[in-house]
């Protein structure tokens, strides 16, 4: 949860990049890291292996600089992707306020991304935490390689949407980056809500400012 | 199970909670006193300046905690209530404030564990009073107005500075 800190005028906002392990978490900070201009990064810390896996988490401050008197920071984390460090995952995601999923588009970590998904769905609940109620963006990385699925599968198997309860949310909501591809939608009598999803090559850096914007503007909206 | 919710800090829980901090510091010979919530953020700090980097102290120091609760549930234990570091010159205390705050002190050879342990142990109490109140008031808030929230106006800076920063950063 984020904290508004009046006694020393500060806002602090967590977002968690989750997902399978080798699925390029680390790289999207790495590059973020690289890319941030020098006065508005912290320092990035590593808790990874001797073989460069992260072990329990990777962490990098950025300052958004003062906002009308706040001094407006987001702490980005990862969590090690590999299925045996579930303890490991469920406390970074203590006081979580925004998600990101990536999610390894080549065909053969398919069932993984699904494992992934389903242990975030499990350990947010573990929190009181429901994913489709906060904020939460599918980034599909690796779209440079070769067997990378396609993107109408991997939206299909991660994010094929869930009901919309709430019948002042029912209606057509476009996806902003997207002109056609609705982020609320009505499908037979059902209206089904699905998350905003960037394509990205991290190693490259494609799409990982798109989706670091993205969910850190959701966040914003939540405090509001 | 619900969306995150944003809690506040006020100043004047700041100058309560200073307060109880600056009578540890004084009756332990302590020189640091941190308070950390357990989501890796520093909530306030007292004593001498602290002359590290306080955000990734306060990233560590939650980390740290968390994985001793775990290490304390393997054992059976409902948790470690508290956690000791010895350094040659500088060692930490920490300990848990009403399960959601880390009350880290830093202290020297100028006092002693036992004394800086038995002080924690008088001044937790009253901080976990004041943090539960705080709780119940952001917590009651959100039926109603928020009790945590920002002016209005702050969203839509704060996303033109998400653009400058992270939108053509990415270009580069």
């Amino acid at each position: 949860m984020s904290l508004i800190n009046y006694a020393s005028r500060e806002v602090n906002c967590k977002l968690v990049y989750y997902g399978p392990g080798l699925g390029g978490k680390t790289t999207n900070l790495e590059y973020i890291y690289e890319k941030v201009a020098p006065a508005s990064k912290g320092k990035m810390i590593s808790l990874a292996t001797e073989t460069e896996r992260t072990l329990f988490f990777d962490f990098l401050p950025v300052d958004l600089g003062t906002i009308r008197g706040f001094k407006t920071r987001f702490h980005l984390y990862t969590v090690p992707g590999q299925v045996y460090y579930n303890a490991s995952r469920r406390l970074i995601l203590r006081g979580v306020d925004g998600v990101v999923f990536v999610a390894d588009s080549q065909l053969e970590r398919m069932e993984a991304n699904l494992e992934s998904m389903q242990n975030l769905y499990d350990n947010l609940a573990q929190h009181g935490l429901d994913l489709t109620r906060i904020p939460f963006v599918i980034q599909y990385n690796k779209r440079d390689l070769p067997n990378a699925a396609p993107v109408e599968q991997l939206q299909e198997a991660l994010n094929p949407g869930w009901p919309v309860e709430d019948p002042a949310r029912q209606r057509l909501t476009p996806d902003p980056a997207r002109p056609g591809e609705p982020l609320i939608r009505q499908v037979d009598e059902t209206w089904i809500e699905r998350v905003a999803y960037f394509e990205a090559a991290a190693v490259r850096g494609d799409g990982v400012f798109d989706t670091l914007r993205a969910v850190s503007k959701m966040v914003l909206k939540t405090l509001g | 199970m619900s969306g995150a919710a944003s809690w506040s800090f006020r100043e004047e829980d700041a100058s309560r909670i200073g307060a109880l901090l600056d009578r540890l510091l004084a009756e332990s010979s302590a020189r640091t006193a941190l308070l950390v919530d357990r989501a890796g953020q520093m909530l306030a700090t007292a004593g001498q300046p602290p002359r590290f980097d306080p955000i990734t102290f306060a990233t560590l120091t939650a980390a740290d905690f968390s994985a001793n609760d775990q290490l304390a549930r393997l054992l059976g234990e409902n948790e470690f209530g508290a956690l000791f570091h010895q350094g040659e010159k500088d060692s930490l205390y920490l300990a848990d404030v009403a399960r959601r705050v880390i009350l880290v002190v830093l202290f020297d050879n100028s006092t002693t564990l036992g004394l800086v342990k038995l002080r924690v142990r008088g001044i937790v109490g009253e901080l976990s009073r004041v943090f539960l109140e705080m709780f119940a008031r952001d917590g009651a808030g959100e039926r109603g107005r928020p009790g945590a929230g920002v002016e209005r106006g702050f969203v839509g800076e704060a996303e033109d500075e998400i653009d400058r920063l992270f939108g053509t950063s990415g270009r580069g």
